[in-house]
């Protein structure tokens, strides 16, 4: 016979447990859920993403029908029990229906805490608890305009920053001096309401809530000092009381809420509790951590199975508001005892403190980088002794500085360390399961592991944990210019290639022990780069290395045709070349004319032995829209028509495009010049972005606006417009000698670091020792196209050989 | 079976091709390394990516457009991916003039 277990509480707790118990054993239980509210268990932590819209409802779904279904639960949606029957194990719901149970596991979670002021019980006030009170919010926004929010904690903001987006103006009542002053500093605060401010918040700090006002419907708070703020929205967001309304007459002990053992077991036999309900050693959290590792013990428990039962948790907590980064975790207030290690960068707009005792890490607050935090709180959560090493340890790699992408660092991340702090995930078992079930995106890793499936704060770590695990695999071999052909990397290739003057692929796949002997589709193309790049006069362009693209001097499309894109300089062109383009494109049947993203002309759809003719009947260079090359100088018109315009953008974007056109580059290169800071040419996101200054110019690198968006980082500023030539020369060269082939500067230039480059850049001497190597390379450069329609063997390449007739025709 | 004259080698650069249209289909016909030649069917089982503008590395070539590896030798696409391509026999004369053995069977191969 199974055993009967009853549910009471399909929320977060409860079903994380039965999800465990059906995993554990399958077989042993019976089991019925109850659940007030008329939904199917979902993520309440994303109520705040759903509020701020980054969410719909159907994405926070946990467990659809369909899983209850197949897993044979009977579930009571909108059902609340009312009464419980210990004496005779069973209990009763709102709608009359009785259930025995063997065993019952109470996760009945909490109740927002109301003020009890006059008032409070007006239409237009409410709490932040459920799909409701997000639903009652987002009507209310289409309706009214003023929101007023009590309660500057994590909740209170996530629903004030949810309002704000819902187009309100909103003000949040806090009776502290400070926000979140349960999480936070002082200082943090402070940085913190700076940035809430700028994102629109109004406070209205150090004020009690006297009375809530109107007639019907809320019009306004009144203070106890006397003030008023208008409201036709009230939420309150100033505690939750665990729910123990239902134990209340059973002769179950409670305290604040309902009181555990470490096996969660109460003390009336076969009754439990998990989650915001329940009390362990005198504590009811709040949070999803802690309720996840209870509903684990109790799982084991109910199963049978031995375990150490539950010891209590170390909590941590992020605040989910975008653009804004908060930790905090353990005890964030120097006290006497505890001695800090404080780290604050006014520019960055980052502080960091961590908190020491007796050797120990107790605690840290961080706000606008939050990278460390999960080597930070492995320290708070294990206890480890670090006397003596406090600052090496606690400081570590690259605390101080701002690190970019969450994925930054996890490489030095330990196995054991947490990665998903809601669900417990650490990196070893993210890694494990991308190896073991072969999983390559975040979602298949959540579905696996739990990571990320809570409050998703964790998504760009997990994602970096797959980059880093797949990448040391193959998937990123390709990037890097070495193949399964052979094991040596991209800087030993070259070496070699240099050391012993290597000329010919073939030459490198011989000496080097290739494992193909002709190489692959990846290696090929990019051997015939290296050799290009070192020995640019010696090396003779290998054409059946080159991938299609690059061979045909067009862009094949997906239907075998190409595209055609000639040079445009600057993006400035006149009507004599824009009737030829025309003219052409009509001659040529040309399906698609269109305008790129770099300010020039696509021919589309044109069949490969159209080409030779169109480029002749054209009669422009090649714009070279196909190749690892410099594609396009995008300028905005700069000082010849802009009133702003501090110089000629035009003239230097065309002069920057002349110099460097067709040269070969390890990716694709894209420049801009913009003549003043408004930008307008977007120089910023480019590989090489020039903007004008009042007697000056700025140099960016690094930008991309691609899959990986990145703005680049300001390297230069120089005076003339022949220090721009030379350092954008002496910048491409280093670049062509130092980069993978296929990496593009933006991964470049964090590869390497920015230090390195400035350096390799910094006297005039090594600049021009760059510039002469880039110069011998580019005054070999001839024009494709022309060279293509000169050469009869080149050109006859494009001709199909002539058509037979067959007997047997083909189907 | 037909005999059918499709080229001279000499029009065919070593590890690149030509293509020919027989019977209305459309083959590639490659030179690999050695000088031998070889002739499949230019479509990729894919998405009908054109072969003849592929890389060839000794006898397969990979397609252009998503990178799967061909063997010319028995038409069959390389793992991971699976397919294959109708592969031709070819014979050279004395005076280098190509010629594709053209069969009815081998259309459904
Ligand atoms: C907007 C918001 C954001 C949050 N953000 C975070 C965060 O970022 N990180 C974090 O760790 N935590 C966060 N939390 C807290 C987290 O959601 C809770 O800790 C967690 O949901 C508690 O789980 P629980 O199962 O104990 O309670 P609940 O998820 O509240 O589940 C209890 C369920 O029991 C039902 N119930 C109650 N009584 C009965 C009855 N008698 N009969 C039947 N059903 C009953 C209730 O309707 C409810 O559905 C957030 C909470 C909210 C509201
Ligand atoms: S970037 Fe400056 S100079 Fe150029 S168009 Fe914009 S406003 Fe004018
Ligand atoms: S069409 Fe050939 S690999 Fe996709």
């Amino acid at each position: 016979m199974k055993r009967k277990l009853v549910l009471v509480g399909n929320g977060m707790a409860g079903v994380w447990c039965v999800e465990h118990i059906l995993k554990l054993a399958p077989q042993q239980f019976d089991i019925t859920i109850f659940g007030a509210e008329p939904h199917p268990n979902y993520n309440r932590i994303l109520l705040s993403s759903v509020l701020a819209g980054d969410s719909s409802m159907k994405d926070i779904v946990l467990n659809d029908w369909d899983w209850y279904r197949d897993n044979n639960i009977a579930f009571h949606a909108g059902q609340a029990v009312t009464k419980l029957d210990t004496a005779n194990k069973q209990v009763v719901s709102d709608k009359g229906i009785t259930v025995a149970y063997d065993e019952l596991i109470l996760a009945t979670g909490s109740l927002p805490f109301m003020l009890p002021i006059p008032g409070a019980d007006k239409e237009g006030v409410i709490a932040f608890r459920d799909i409701k009170d997000c639903e009652t919010m987002m009507e209310t926004a289409k309706q009214y305009k003023k929101a007023v929010v009590i309660g500057g904690g994590l909740l209170g903001l996530e629903a004030a920053r949810g309002l704000l987006n819902l187009n309100m103006e909103v003000s949040v009542v806090h009776i502290n001096n400070y926000l979140m002053e349960r999480q936070l500093d002082e200082t943090a605060s402070r940085m913190l309401q700076v940035e809430l401010e700028r994102q629109g918040m109004k406070f209205l700090l150090e004020k009690q809530t006297e009375q809530i006002v109107g007639k019907k419907r809320v019009t306004g708070v009144k203070f106890k000092d006397g003030s008023l703020a208008e409201a036709d929205l009230v939420v309150m967001a100033v505690g939750i009381r665990p729910n123990v309304a239902l134990a209340k007459e059973s002769g179950i002990e409670l305290n604040r809420g309902i009181v555990v053992n470490d096996y969660l077991q109460t003390n009336v036999p076969n009754v439990y509790a998990v989650g915001e309900c329940a009390e362990h050693r005198g504590v009811a959290y709040g949070l999803v951590a802690p309720l996840y590792e209870q509903g684990d013990v109790l799982a084991k428990k109910l199963c049978g199975l031995e375990c150490e039962g539950y010891q209590g948790s170390v909590t941590s907590t992020k605040l989910k508001v975008s653009g804004v980064d908060v930790f905090s975790g353990g005890q964030y207030n120097d006290e006497p005892g505890t001695r800090a290690i404080k780290i604050q960068d006014e520019f960055e707009g980052i502080y960091k403190k961590v908190l020491v005792r007796e050797g120990k890490v107790v605690g840290a607050v961080m706000f606008g980088d939050t990278s460390d935090s999960s080597r930070i709180f492995k320290l708070i959560r294990t206890g480890e002794d670090i006397s003596g090493r406090e600052k090496e340890i606690v400081l570590g790699e690259g605390f101080g500085g701002k690190s970019g992408s969450g994925g930054a660092g996890v490489e030095s991340m330990s196995d054991d360390e947490i990665v998903c702090g809601c669900n417990g995930v650490t990196k070893g078992a993210i890694v494990k399961a991308i190896q073991e079930k072969g999983l390559t995106s975040v979602e298949e890793i959540k579905a696996c592991t739990n990571a990320s499936r809570s409050c998703g704060g964790c998504k760009p770590l997990v994602a970096g944990v797959l980059n880093c695990t797949l990448g040391e695999d193959a998937v990123t071999a390709a990037k890097e210019g070495v193949c399964g052909c052979t094991t040596l990397d991209r800087d030993e290739v070259v070496a070699a290639i240099r050391s012993m003057h290597l000329t010919t692929s073939k030459e490198v796949m011989h000496v080097l022990e290739w494992n193909n002997p002709e190489g692959c589709s990846k290696c090929r193309p990019a051997l015939n780069y290296y050799l290009g790049m070192a020995w640019p006069v010696e090396h003779a362009e290998e054409r059946e290395s080159r991938f299609v693209n690059e061979r045909n001097h067009a862009n094949i499309q997906k239907d075998g045709t190409y595209s055609v894109i000639p040079r445009i300089y600057g993006g400035v062109t006149s009507p004599q070349e824009l009737k030829k383009i025309a003219e052409v494109a009509e001659k040529y049947d040309v399906p698609m004319v269109k305008f790129t993203g770099g300010q020039r002309i696509d021919l589309l759809g044109v069949k490969k032995e159209d080409l030779p003719r169109m480029w002749e009947d054209l009669d422009m260079p090649s714009g070279y829209g196909y190749g690892k090359a410099l594609r396009t100088v995008k300028t905005c018109v700069g000082s010849t028509f802009c009133r702003f315009g501090t110089q000629d953008s035009i003239s230097m974007g065309i002069e920057l495009e002349k110099r460097f056109e067709r040269l070969n580059t390890p990716a694709k290169v894209k420049m801009a010049v913009s003549g003043c800071p408004r930008n307008c040419a977007e120089a910023t996101i480019k590989d090489f972005g020039v903007v004008a200054i009042d007697g000056g110019w700025e140099l960016y690198i690094g930008g991309n606006g691609g899959v990986r968006v990145r703005a680049s980082d300001l390297m230069w500023k120089v005076k003339t417009e022949e220090e721009v030539f030379e350092y954008s020369a002496a910048f491409m060269q280093y670049y062509r000698e130092s980069a993978k082939w296929n990496e593009r500067t933006s991964e470049w230039v964090q590869r390497v670091g920015l230090d390195i480059i400035r350096e390799a850049l910094d006297t005039e001497e090594k600049r021009k020792a760059l510039v002469a190597r880039i110069d011998e390379a580019l005054n070999l450069m001839k024009d494709p196209w022309k060279e293509i329609i000169e050469t009869p063997e080149l050109r006859s390449m494009f001709e199909a050989l002539p058509e037979k007739e067959a007997a047997a025709a083909a189907e | 079976m037909e005999r059918i004259m499709v080229a001279r080698a000499s029009e065919i650069p070593a590890l690149r091709s030509r293509t020919v249209t027989v019977g209305g289909m459309e083959i590639a016909i490659f030179k690999l390394s050695s000088g031998e030649l070889r002739a499949i069917e230019n479509r990729c089982p894919h998405k009908n990516g054109k072969l003849s503008e592929g890389i060839v590395c000794d006898h397969h070539v990979f397609c252009p457009l998503h990178d799967w590896k061909i063997n010319m030798k028995d038409g069959l696409v390389q793992a991971p991916d699976e397919g294959c391509v109708t592969t031709f026999s070819v014979e050279v004369d004395e005076e280098g003039k190509v010629y594709l053995l053209w069969e009815k069977g081998s259309l459904s191969a």
